[in-house]
């Protein structure tokens, strides 16, 4: 293109002013882009907590028991790390209103799939050697003023009879994030005292895998497995684990995004400040330009050019550096463990560079529109 | 031959009942007045007259640059004055070459590169638009000043550069207000003979605004501004009297 030699000669006219202008442009995308990568891990946190671990249940309905002979088939599935089973007691403290749930659990394998609960050891021990032992939550500890030691009366209304437990053990959430209310009690009592009808089956199970990614497919390889036996299976990720994220990612894309509007919006009025300048310091060369015969839809594209390759130069830049930087972090074992992924999701490139692009035309729009307007006889005369 | 009084038929450039009013404040001006004009090729017009006459006003009329309240341009032909304002541009470019006072040239681009600005505007190619580029530069003088920058070069030579790209696109005629009124005697004087040179042996059609009757009386020819109208100075007989110069 043959004005692309005046275009340049423009653009390189001031070259620290050019700087800043694309300083502003990679500072902004650079922005843009770490922020973009630091949303997209957290949210892929919540997506591995939640898909870490999958639930099996009947597929009749929750309260249909499956047979506790899957176990073992589920550990064979390739993939699954670790399987434990839970059964719903549904007994009452005291009075129906002192509801909490109370579980059945396989002790040998529930610590390996819910790593997250943490118990003393010396508590844990004590409980596994306790037939009548029961785990309780802290919060449920100190709603009941349970402690150590303790015997609980629970009054069974699923099965019957009152079951009296030994207060064994306090588990506790590992980050304040979990659920801190539940009542644990050895699967081996549940059996020993229970109908004959829950002693080869279970409630649910909770399957760990190996990998998130797998989740899905071992998900359908589990239900595949049983399907057309007298007890089909269902097979989930454990939601529920997730949504008690999902407010506060809320909260976090909700300040990412008010950063980033601010960050363009600053730099929407900087370049068409900077842009305006820099046409009005040039008034006369764009009337010498009309006077020759440049007409003036070549004079408005020659300032619109001008700002979107500032835009497009400089927010290239800030994105691809963004993109170096956050590969560099995901690097980092460190960081890895309380983000997992760190990358800039494509859409997330795709929208940066569109935002660049569109505050280069915006800011570029005013000084083209004057420049464009402009006559040569008032230019001139001026001077 | 150069008319005022409207009287020509067939000339290159026919000016006719020409009116322009300025409205400042809502106070009017009225700067030219049923002005005529008739200039014909090869032909080399100066304008004089005192600051404000006008001058300046009947140069852009002339290149296309104004429009006019009242009145006709017809330049070889050519309406320019019911033309739309991107004929009129595109018009400039075939026809018109401009010298101004100052502040002609792009201080980012070089000599060369200014000259060449007219000819992007062509479909010229690459190769022709550096023949046709050295060629004006050699004819002001300046082949070995081509990479230079305007603020590399003198006050007459950027003028000089200024003409190159004025006649390197071998416009119809020449428009200049007051080229050499930011130089000294000596450059004033090369531009003059610059100017002569492109009359003489280019044939070329030149209107010249200047305050210097030194200048002035290079031209064919000088007419005043007085009134809104032009008006002949004696000169006119003494320039036929002795033929061209
Ligand atoms: N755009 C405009 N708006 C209002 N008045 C104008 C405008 N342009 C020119 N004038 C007025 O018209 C008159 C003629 O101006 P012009 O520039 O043509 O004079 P000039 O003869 O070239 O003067 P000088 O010798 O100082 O260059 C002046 O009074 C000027 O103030
Ligand atoms: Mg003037």
């Amino acid at each position: 293109m043959k004005y692309a030699r005046l275009l340049f000669a423009n653009l390189f006219r001031k070259k620290i002013r050019l700087s800043l202008s694309l300083l502003s442009f990679f500072a902004a995308l650079l922005l843009f882009g770490v922020l973009a990568a630091v949303k997209a891990a957290f949210s892929a946190g919540i997506d591995v907590a939640g898909v870490d671990r999958l639930v099996v249940i009947n597929r009749v309905s929750l309260i249909q028991p499956i047979p506790i002979s899957y176990a073992d088939q589920i550990q064979q599935i390739q993939g699954v790390k670790y399987v434990t089973h839970s059964n719903w007691f549904g007994g009452i403290y005291q009075d129906p209103k002192n509801f909490f749930p109370q579980f059945a659990i396989d002790v040998d394998t529930f610590r390996k799939v819910f790593p997250e609960f943490v118990v003393p050891d010396a508590q844990w021990q004590k409980f596994l050697q306790d037939r009548e032992g029961a785990v309780v939550g802290a919060k449920l500890a100190e709603r009941f003023g349970f402690k150590v030691g303790d015997r609980v009366p629970i009054q069974g209304t699923i099965f019957p009879g009152t079951w009296e437990f030994n207060i064994d053990a306090i588990y506790k959430g590992k980050d304040g994030n979990q659920d801190e209310s539940q009542f644990w009690f050895q699967y081996a009592y549940f059996k020993e005292r229970g109908p004959e009808r829950v002693k080869s089956t279970v409630g649910w199970y909770t399957v760990r895998v190996d990998n998130p990614d797998n989740a899905p497919r071992i998900a359908k390889t589990i239900d595949g497995q049983f399907a057309n036996s007298p007890y089909e299976t269902k097979t989930d990720t454990e939601k529920g684990f997730a949504t008690g994220f999902a407010k506060q990612i809320g909260n976090i894309g909700a300040l990412i995004f008010i950063v980033g509007s601010v960050v363009f919006f600053t730099l929407l009025l900087v370049t068409a400040n900077t842009m305006a300048i820099s046409v009005r310091e040039r008034t006369s060369e764009l009337a010498v330009l009309k006077a020759v015969g440049f007409s003036d839809m070549t004079v408005l594209w020659f300032v619109m050019a001008e700002s979107l390759i500032i835009a497009v130069v400089g927010g290239a830049a800030g994105l691809l550096v963004s993109m170096a930087l956050t590969a560099g972090l995901s690097k980092s074992a460190a960081l890895a463990s309380v983000l997992p992924i760190i990358a800039i999701p494509f859409s997330s490139l795709g929208v940066g560079a569109i935002l660049a692009f569109a505050v280069g035309i915006v800011s570029g729009l005013m000084p083209a529109y004057s420049a464009m307007r402009l006559r040569v006889v008032d230019a001139l005369r001026r001077v | 031959m150069v008319r005022v009084d409207g009287s020509g038929t067939s000339s290159l450039i026919q000016v006719r009942g020409l009116d322009k009013k300025y409205s400042r404040g809502g106070e009017e001006i009225h700067v030219l007045q049923g002005l005529n004009l008739d200039v014909d090729q090869g032909d080399f017009v100066a304008f004089m007259g005192p600051s404000g006459s006008g001058k300046t006003t009947l140069l852009n009329l002339l290149g296309g640059l104004d429009v006019p309240t009242a009145g006709s341009i017809t330049v070889a032909g050519d309406a320019i004055t019911s033309m739309s304002r991107g004929a009129l541009t595109t018009w400039r470019a075939r026809h018109v070459g401009f010298v101004f006072q100052m502040y002609n040239l792009i201080p980012v681009l070089t000599a060369f590169q200014n000259v060449e600005l007219p000819l992007l505007l062509t479909s010229l190619s690459k190769s022709e638009r550096r023949k046709h580029v050295e060629t004006a530069l050699g004819v002001v003088g300046l082949s070995d000043r081509m990479q230079h920058f305007p603020r590399q070069l003198s006050g007459g030579q950027e003028q000089r550069v200024t003409i190159a790209r004025a006649i390197v696109s071998d416009p119809t005629f020449l428009l200049c207000d007051e080229p050499t009124g930011d130089l000294d005697r000596k450059s004033a004087d090369e531009i003059m003979h610059l100017v002569l040179t492109l009359v003489k042996d280019y044939k070329k059609t030149v209107l010249m605004v200047t305050h210097d009757p030194v200048v002035a009386e290079k031209a064919d020819i000088t007419l005043h501004l007085d009134k809104g109208a032009l008006v002949e100075s004696g000169k006119l007989a003494g320039a036929m009297a002795g033929g061209a110069r």
